[in-house]
């Protein structure tokens, strides 16, 4: 019997390869052959034999052929996580040995025995590691980093181009892995938050790299396509639910300066679940005034026909619904400069702090204003932007007490810059586009890095302002659970009488036992400022003894500011009230990030 | 060694109230650490009822409650203090404090109430002790301001006889310092004085510690001038004046205000003469009076507490010789006296001193900046330089007085600047009213008063106007409920509060304070308020005797009957 693709596993040119060795070989060398083959498979696991000696195939040739696959995730909000693992299901349907896992949970001197390594690596606010990495990160950039020379290696980088630090923390593994020697497989590609697309062709291109190493079987493939195919009633990024929004207050008081709007959405028939801890994203549309003096600064029409991708319409609507307007990225800025020969504009993209301070809250129609005449139509023009995204919440309800149900805690972006009132596209659309009746197009996003802990562990919270969000889902979830963990809320804003975002819950909670301890810091009310690591500070003894108890700290929030001085806070109480160095601190608070007990989610 | 008081036994089991005042050590109770607390901007209900003793308690704008609740946050609590002030004067300087708080920790506003004092809104638990320590930085405390205790003693503002106002606002403060509660708890939980452990100063030589069975209230006047309503005072004291001198007083008990509607059993009342005494024995008889009355008031249903309930109980003539033993000696027999009206005469008066006194109409007691009226920035500007002394009129008013003739003409350009005098121009039916706060910051209030009164004004100054009574004085006032801050039950025309919008209308008091009205129509809105009084109006202005008062009108033309005793308030024909 000759070997064919048909009637084997292999592909042509392999099918080609064996038959020309078989053509040369003595019967004998091929009984030793088969010995050989069957006595190393066996090594690999007799499992593994087992499945494979079910399937048709005669004989599975990637136990031989193929390597040990290491995916790792740098992953905050989840969405590198998510496509972490779902990589690694479609490399083990192909036969690969694959494991996948966070950094944190990577065991460092794993690295010698490497082989393959695929990293999907998103950044966090100014070019920053997630939390998760953040020891990996600096263990790679560090003395004691071994050399990888052994190693085969791809990234995947997750961005937001708006952010100047694009896709940091992917590059930052690209090179540093090539530094210590490991060889890149595939180019990194970078992703904005429309990744769907660039990703997969990532995926793509890894694979066909991965199969030329290990040689798979194309017969696995079509077997396992259906598994990790979406079912087409799954609501996604791709295809988000068109949710009914039942209720919509303003939780602040009257003579508040801030707006924040409690969502009430329903997500009955929809299948969707979420756990505490989820976000939930939101599709906006733009302000409809906003698009209106941008296309008329264009001196453009209103109706004018374009096409974005595959789609047909207006410029008013591809700008209302489907593109984004309100955020300026270098790259972005760096497009528009071909489209015009305006000095002050390319001196602008020369200076790297002038540029970055103009980006900095502006948005296109300020471009357009300043920096004409500009060469584009409304085509190219289009062609420029990227896909409007949606904005993601933390979730403030638990699905556990409102099953069909779904509700946001959204804090209005509204400010003010060259005498023009700037809205948060997102927010600015719940808080004034939206009515109760009215639909939203939502789609969950898995945070599997903001988690509750088994139900006798201690918490503490630490949310101010909107970060509150999420430990309100825990408080239900904890309560529908009757979980007789303590727990202990830290939560700040301006002003006490109208910033006290869902004060009657917390003090019904208070009351009934669900919530342990709440600890309030208001900074306007009194002539000295007073945020939530004063009050920290001021319970030290006890916040160490929560977490000599086991305590899980959560982190929800402001990034710029507040996660910082909780964080140093927190360094401060394990060092003043454990008689630790400041090192020894350090090492303390690490120790807890890898043991999940110090979650973040800020923003 | 001053004697623990023991009360008579009573029937029935102590108010709750009464149980509160037992276990508080003196009015201590857990304030202290409840204005810690941090997670709550009110404090529980029975630190409240001991706040009012330290002349303060806790309101919630009333305004917001069904909203702030749907935004998951409790009622925007928040503090209303007020001032002890006997005799309701004040220096510039203390002026300017209360001006100055009012911005700092109030709602920008202060409010002059019906007792001669003045009251702040809207102040947050956590100010409340520097608020209370700035008012001291001024020499102002409200101990006793509130709560069951000796209030606010008035007196006389009448500019005219200024020899006279300086004796009886002597005498007002010296009863007020000698009513005062003695314990130490004011000072310990608002200005930081160290705490005392039992010592005698922590007993109270007059009230023991249950203190009175409910609130208690002293009033004086001078004749002709009532503007104290010296019969709504549990004792008023009328000046016997001979020669333009004060000599004594005439002593009236047992008169109040509060009622609630649908109980017979409740009333507003006005206090009767028990007899003459000379001047300097006022302190001791108003003393001996209060001990009466906080041994037999009734401490078991708290709307029956007040002294007015405890007299007609025990009987006008047996509660005048129980204080006659508890003096050693008897009351003489009441002088000759006569009141001519409650209001007050508004604009510069030259007093007899020589000095100058300006009275300013504040509408319902107000003090603010309006739109277009800044009246608040208006006697900032005035208490900058004046030199003499402000006086608050238990008609809510202010008198700018003992002005000297230099400082005069700058006063009076301010005033003319600020077009102080506008309201010159008012009905003499405007200038004669008299609102409580009510909504929305008093929980007791179920309709609205202070914020409706002036618009009501306006349409019944319609019909005034087409009848040409525009100069004719009448007394109206406006109580958000039955409890009586503005004296509505004495008013010539009296609103009190039933509901959102609806209001009893009383009618019938004579325009001296000497008789109460009755109600005329019940639970009426304005349609129908203005409807009934149209006709009675135009009446009125057609067939009125020579110098007939409106109230005096409306009995002898039988809209309704007078009321001689509060007892029979309630008396339908």
């Amino acid at each position: 019997m000759k070997l064919e693709v048909i009637n084997s596993p292999f592909s042509e040119e392999q099918v080609k390869q064996l038959n020309e060795v078989l053509a040369n070989l003595t019967s004998q060398q091929k009984i030793w052959l088969t010995g050989y083959l069957s006595a190393t498979a066996s090594l690999q696991g007799i499992e593994a034999q087992k499945e494979i000696s079910f399937n048709t195939a005669p004989v599975a040739s990637s136990p031989t052929a193929v390597k040990q696959i290491t995916i790792l995730y740098a992953s905050q909000t989840g969405t590198a996580q998510g496509l972490a693992k779902k990589y690694g299901e479609q490399l083990r349907n192909l036969g690969f040995e694959v494991s996948v896992s966070s950094m944190n949970d990577f065991k460092t001197n794993a690295l010698k025995k490497l082989d393959h390594l695929l990293i999907v690596a998103s950044t966090h606010g100014e070019g920053d590691p997630p939390d998760n990495a953040i020891a990996f990160h600096s263990f790679l950039y560090g003395k004691r980093a071994p050399k990888l020379e052994h190693v085969k290696y791809a990234v995947l980088a997750l961005g937001d181009s708006s952010y100047e630090y694009f896709c940091k923390t992917g590059k930052d593994f690209d090179e540093q892995l090539e530094k210590l020697g490991a060889k890149r497989i595939v180019e990194r590609i970078d992703c904005d938050l429309d990744f769907d697309e660039p990703a997969a062709k990532w995926f793509e291109l890894v694979k066909e790299k991965l199969k030329e190493d290990g040689a798979v079987q194309e017969l696995y493939k079509e077997e396992a396509a259906p598994t990790v195919a979406a079912p087409t009633t799954e609501y996604s990024r791709k295809n988000p639910f068109h949710a009914e929004i039942l209720e919509k207050i303003n939780l602040n008081g009257r003579g508040s300066n801030k707006e924040t709007i409690h969502l009430e959405i329903s997500l009955e028939n929809s299948g969707l679940s979420y756990e505490p801890g989820d976000s939930l994203a939101i599709y906006p549309t733009n302000n409809e005034n906003l698009v209106a003096s941008l296309i008329s600064a264009l001196g453009f029409e209103e109706q004018a026909k374009i096409n974005v991708g595959d789609i047909s319409l207006s410029l008013k609507e591809a700008l209302t619904d489907l593109l984004e307007i309100t955020v300026l990225s270098k790259p972005l800025m760096e497009k528009i400069a071909q489209f015009t020969t305006n000095k002050e504009f390319q001196e602008l993209l020369l200076n790297k702090e002038a540029l970055k301070q103009f980006i900095h809250g502006r948005d296109l129609l300020d471009v357009v204003e300043a920096f004409g005449p500009f060469s584009w139509d409304p085509q190219s023009f289009v062609n420029l932007l990227r896909k409007l995204p949606a904005r993601q919440y933390s979730i403030s309800s638990s699905q556990s007490a409102y099953p069909d149900e779904v509700h946001v805690t959204i804090g209005a972006v509204r400010y003010e810059v060259d005498n023009r009132q700037r809205l948060g596209v997102c927010s600015t659309y719940v808080a004034d586009q939206l009515e109760i009746g009215d639909k939203i197009r939502v789609y969950v996003q898995h945070n599997p890095n903001f988690k509750l802990p088994e139900d006798d562990k201690p918490i503490i919270m630490i949310g101010p302002g909107t970060g509150v969000a999420p430990f309100r889902s825990f408080i239900q979830e904890r309560e529908e659970r009757g979980a007789q963990g303590k727990s202990w809320l830290f939560f700040g804003d301006q002003h006490f009488v109208t910033d006290f975002l869902y004060q009657t819950e917390w003090q019904g909670w208070l009351k009934n036992g669900v919530l342990t301890k709440l600890d309030v810091a208001f900074s306007r009310d009194r002539d000295e400022k007073v945020y939530v690591q004063h009050k920290m500070q001021e319970h030290a003894a006890e916040i160490y003894e929560w977490l000599e108890q086991g305590a899980v700290v959560y982190v929800c929030g402001d990034k710029d500011n507040m996660a910082d001085d909780v964080q140093n806070t927190l360094l401060d109480i394990i060092s003043q009230q454990g008689n630790k160095s400041q090192q020894e601190a350090q090492e303390y608070l690490e120790n807890l990030q890898k043991q999940k007990r110090y979650q973040r989610d800020v923003y | 060694m001053v004697g623990k008081i023991v009360l008579p036994p009573q029937e029935g089991k102590p108010s709750d109230v009464e149980e509160i005042k037992a276990e508080s050590n003196y009015l201590r109770g857990s304030l202290a650490e409840t204005m810690q607390e941090e997670l709550s901007s009110g404090i529980p209900d029975w630190d409240n009822r001991l706040m009012k003793f330290h002349g303060s308690y806790l309101q919630d704008d009333r305004d917001q409650r069904l909203e702030r609740e749907r935004k998951r946050l409790e009622p925007a609590y928040q503090f209303m203090v007020r001032v002890r002030m006997p005799g309701g004067v004040a220096t510039p300087k203390q002026w300017l404090k209360l001006d100055e708080l009012s911005d700092k920790y109030g709602n920008q506003s202060f409010k002059i109430t019906t007792r001669q004092t003045i009251q702040f809104h809207g102040i947050l638990k956590w100010n409340m002790k520097k608020h209370m320590q700035e008012l001291n930085s001024v020499l102002f405390d409200t101990i006793a301001a509130c709560g069951d205790v000796n209030r606010n003693v008035m007196c006389n503002a009448n500019p005219y006889q200024s020899n006279l106002h300086q004796e009886i606002f002597e005498l007002s403060s010296k009863i007020s310092e000698h009513l005062l509660p003695r314990t130490n708890a004011y000072y310990e939980i608002w200005l930081d004085k160290e705490k005392v452990v039992d010592t005698q100063e922590e007993q109270e030589p007059i009230y023991g510690s249950l203190y009175l069975p409910r609130k208690f209230k002293i009033g004086m006047a001078i004749p002709p001038a009532n503007d104290t309503d010296v019969f709504s005072q549990d004792i008023g004291l009328i000046a016997v004046v001979e020669n333009n001198e004060l000599i004594g007083f005439n002593v009236a008990i047992g008169g109040g205000m509060g009622m609630t509607h649908g109980d017979t059993a409740t009333y507003p009342q006005l206090a009767r003469l028990i007899g003459y005494i000379s001047k300097d024995k006022v302190v001791d008889v108003c003393e001996k009076i209060m001990t009466v009355q906080r041994d037999y008031g009734n401490r078991s249903v708290r709307k029956n507490a007040r002294f007015k309930y405890t007299v007609d109980r025990l009987g006008l003539e047996n509660v005048k010789k129980e204080i006659e033993n508890r003096l050693g000696y008897e009351f003489e027999e009441a002088r000759p006296y006569e009141f001519k009206h409650t209001g007050d005469r508004y604009g510069w008066i030259k007093g007899e001193d020589g000095k100058y006194h300006f009275t300013l109409f504040i509408q319902n007691g107000r003090v603010k900046d309006f739109d277009n009226y800044p009246l608040k920035t208006a006697l900032r500007e005035i208490a900058l330089i004046h030199k003499g002394e402000f006086r608050f009129t238990g008609n809510q008013n202010v008198v700018i007085a003992n002005v000297g003739s230099r400082s005069k003409k700058a006063i009076d350009e301010i005033i003319q600047k600020y077009h102080l005098t506008d309201s010159d121009n008012y009905s003499a039916l405007r200038r004669n009213s008299i609102a409580c706060v009510a909504l929305p910051t008093c929980g007791l209030a179920m309709a609205e008063a202070e914020r409706y009164l002036p618009s009501l004004l306006e349409k019944i100054e319609a019909i005034i106007d087409d009848n040409g009574l525009h100069d004719q004085d009448i007394t109206i006032r406006m109580s958000g409920c039955p409890n009586g801050c503005s004296r509505a039950a004495m008013g010539e025309i009296g609103f009190i509060g039933k509901g959102p919008g609806k209001y009893n209308l009383y009618l019938g008091a004579s325009h001296t304070g000497s008789r109460l009205n009755k109600i005329y129509k019940e639970n009426i809105g304005e349609e129908e308020i203005l409807a009934s009084l149209r006709p009675i109006i135009e009446h009125y202005a057609k067939e009125r005797l020579d110098g007939e008062h409106f109230g005096d009108f409306v009995i002898r033309t039988e809209y309704v009957e007078a009321v001689t005793d509060g007892r029979y308030f309630h008396n339908r024909a």
